[in-house]
């Protein structure tokens, strides 16, 4: 893991034998699927959970998700910090998310290098920011606030965007390597953003995939895209989440995994989402290839 | 600051659609960065949209998928979110469907949002265990202290007296009861409430809502009864308070102020 002269956050020295997540399948847990779950005990290494649809007081919710966290390991996934935001953290948010984090002590917390809030307005997307070295310092003070108020690192992941900007100065594996190594945070590296990414800003993924911090990454997300054009008809794809895994970001996935090693995999589905034995044997696909990779890295299987 | 698009600048013209994509987006081939631009636009409202249907199923089945759209789409851009938890998203959607022209020749339609949104809160409302029976019993036959009671009622119960027939329309369109038959312009008084995990709808007559309104707001048993009563119609709080035992609403019995031991 990459470390400069940087004192390292309060965090960092609680870090040992801190949980992390399975180098196994995970799949998203949809309300729609509850009851699969609870019946059916998928072989699943984990579930993850979009953090602000249980930051509710009580009722169905978490009656489902404190059950079916008894049984899997749970990564709780943010989409509404604007860690990428130029205003200062929302520290009633960071409440919310601290006490939702007490609740379920999930082994894994991410968020996104993106904003979603502005002048007391949530946008509900995960919007882009350029990356300069002004970027470069609000991302790591908000990472640095993020680690001491939840007293874990968390991971950041890797956006899926549609604009660059002029005010840009490096590039974003560049800057995601910089981020890491001022915050210590880990990477998790959405596949699907980086190619959807790539394939928008015309940059070759697997050069974008080895200048990212590799040793980071502490969980993979695997999704589907959506197919359009740009105004001169070359492909802007959009992270939809709404359609199967791509053959070319599966390809992607064996790459990432002889770079990295076994770790753990989510697949996310969170539009036109089908039934769950579907989205099972999807994730089981990921596994398969995990358990092929595993048998080839024997270290890293047993480190994780 | 021309020139730059910082988030005030992407912001302003995401939900306005009026607005010029912002400045300092470029591409990497030249092509236009305002159409890509539009990527972010489409995923804000239409997303925002979504969840809006999500919160409000029947006021969407009276209006139709296209009006409800539309409409929403103004609201989103009026009254974007305040905060990333998207489930309170549409707390102030009633009032604007109430105040919107092109939904003025179906009256009951904001009251309808109400409901709606009123299942929302209930659905994730607190878990409270209800109060023992025996307690509640206990208190009850005690004819002295009746009046000065306080009982304190489940947070996910709430109410809407309505001059529409709201729970009617709603249960309609969950497949009970003939649309046909049901006079709109009906008064309804709507109790919403969750029983273990599941939520129910309920009417109840105006003056049982008058009584567990004030409940509600923290009057002793024998104010509440008092607002709920008529000069020609003295209020009997039996069947309401059956009522509320019976669907576990009940969830402390208190003496009188500063004795409320078992508020949660």
């Amino acid at each position: 893991m990459g470390d400069v002269g940087k004192p390292r956050p309060a965090f960092a020295t609680a870090r040992c034998g801190e949980a992390s997540l399975p180098a196994a399948a995970g799949l998203g847990l949809k309300p729609e699927h509850f009851g699969d779950v609870l019946e059916t005990k998928p072989a699943l290494g984990f579930f993850e959970i979009h953090a602000e649809n249980y930051m509710v007081p009580g009722g169905p919710f978490h009656h489902y998700l404190g059950r079916i966290r008894s049984d899997h390991a749970l990564s709780i996934h943010g989409v509404g910090l604007s860690i990428g935001g130029e205003a200062p953290l929302d520290e009633v948010h960071l409440d919310r998310l601290a006490a939702l984090i007490d609740r379920y002590q999930p082994e894994s917390f991410s968020e996104h290098l993106a904003w979603s809030s502005h002048a007391g307005t949530f946008y509900n997307d995960l919007l882009p920011a350029p990356f300069n070295a002004a970027t470069l310092r609000r991302v790591c003070e908000h990472i640095d606030r993020v680690q001491s108020r939840l007293r874990r690192r968390m991971l950041l992941e890797n956006p899926a965007t549609y604009v660059e900007f002029a005010a840009s100065d490096r590039d974003e594996a560049t800057f995601i390597g910089e981020v890491v190594a001022c915050t210590g945070c880990g990477l998790l590296l959405d596949l699907n953003n980086a190619y959807v990414s790539c394939t928008n800003h015309g940059r070759d993924v697997h050069a974008y995939l080895r200048a990212l911090p590799l040793a980071a990454v502490g969980e993979i997300h695997l999704a589907g895209f959506a197919r359009e054009v740009d105004s001169l008809a070359a492909p802007l794809l959009i992270d939809s989440h709404g359609a199967p895994v791509a053959e070319a970001v599966w390809a992607l996935y064996e790459e990432a995994l002889r770079l990295i090693g076994p770790v753990a995999t989510l697949l996310e589905r969170d539009n036109d989402l089908p039934a769950f034995p579907v989205l099972l044997a999807e994730a089981l696909q990921a596994g398969r290839r995990l358990d092929a990779r595993r048998a080839l890295h024997p270290l890293r299987a047993q480190a994780a | 600051m021309s020139g730059v698009a910082d988030n005030a600048a992407f912001a302003a013209a995401l939900l306005d659609p009026g607005r010029p994509a912002p400045p300092g987006l470029v591409s990497w081939n030249g092509s236009d960065p305002a159409q890509r631009f539009a990527v972010y636009r489409n995923n804000v409202t239409t997303s925002l949209i979504d969840a809006l249907s999500e919160t409000f199923p029947v006021v969407r089945q009276l209006v139709g998928a296209t009006f409800f759209r539309a409409m929403a789409r103004e609201f989103v851009r009026r009254s974007p979110p305040r905060s990333p938890v998207l489930a309170w998203y549409g707390d102030l959607f009633a009032d604007f469907v109430a105040a919107f022209p092109p939904a003025a020749g179906l009256p009951y339609l904001a009251d309808m949002a109400r409901l709606e949104y009123a299942r929302v809160l209930a659905f994730h409302a607190a878990d409270v265990a209800p109060a023992a029976v025996a307690d509640v019993a206990a208190c009850l036959a005690e004819p002295v202290i009746l009046p000065s009671l306080r009982l304190h009622l489940q947070p996910s119960l709430r109410l809407i007296d309505s001059p529409f027939a709201i729970v009617s329309l709603w249960g309609a369109h969950q497949g009970v009861g003939d649309l046909a038959t049901i006079d709109p312009l009906q008064p309804e008084c709507a109790l919403v409430l969750r029983h273990g995990l599941s939520l129910a709808v309920m009417t109840v007559p105006p003056a049982a809502g008058r009584f567990i309104a004030a409940l509600q707001s923290g009057a002793a048993l024998g104010d509440a009864v008092r607002e709920a009563s008529t000069e020609d119609a003295p209020f009997d709080p039996t069947p309401a308070l059956g009522l509320l035992i019976a669907h576990d609403l009940l969830v402390g019995v208190g003496q009188s102020p500063g004795q409320q031991g078992e508020q949660p």
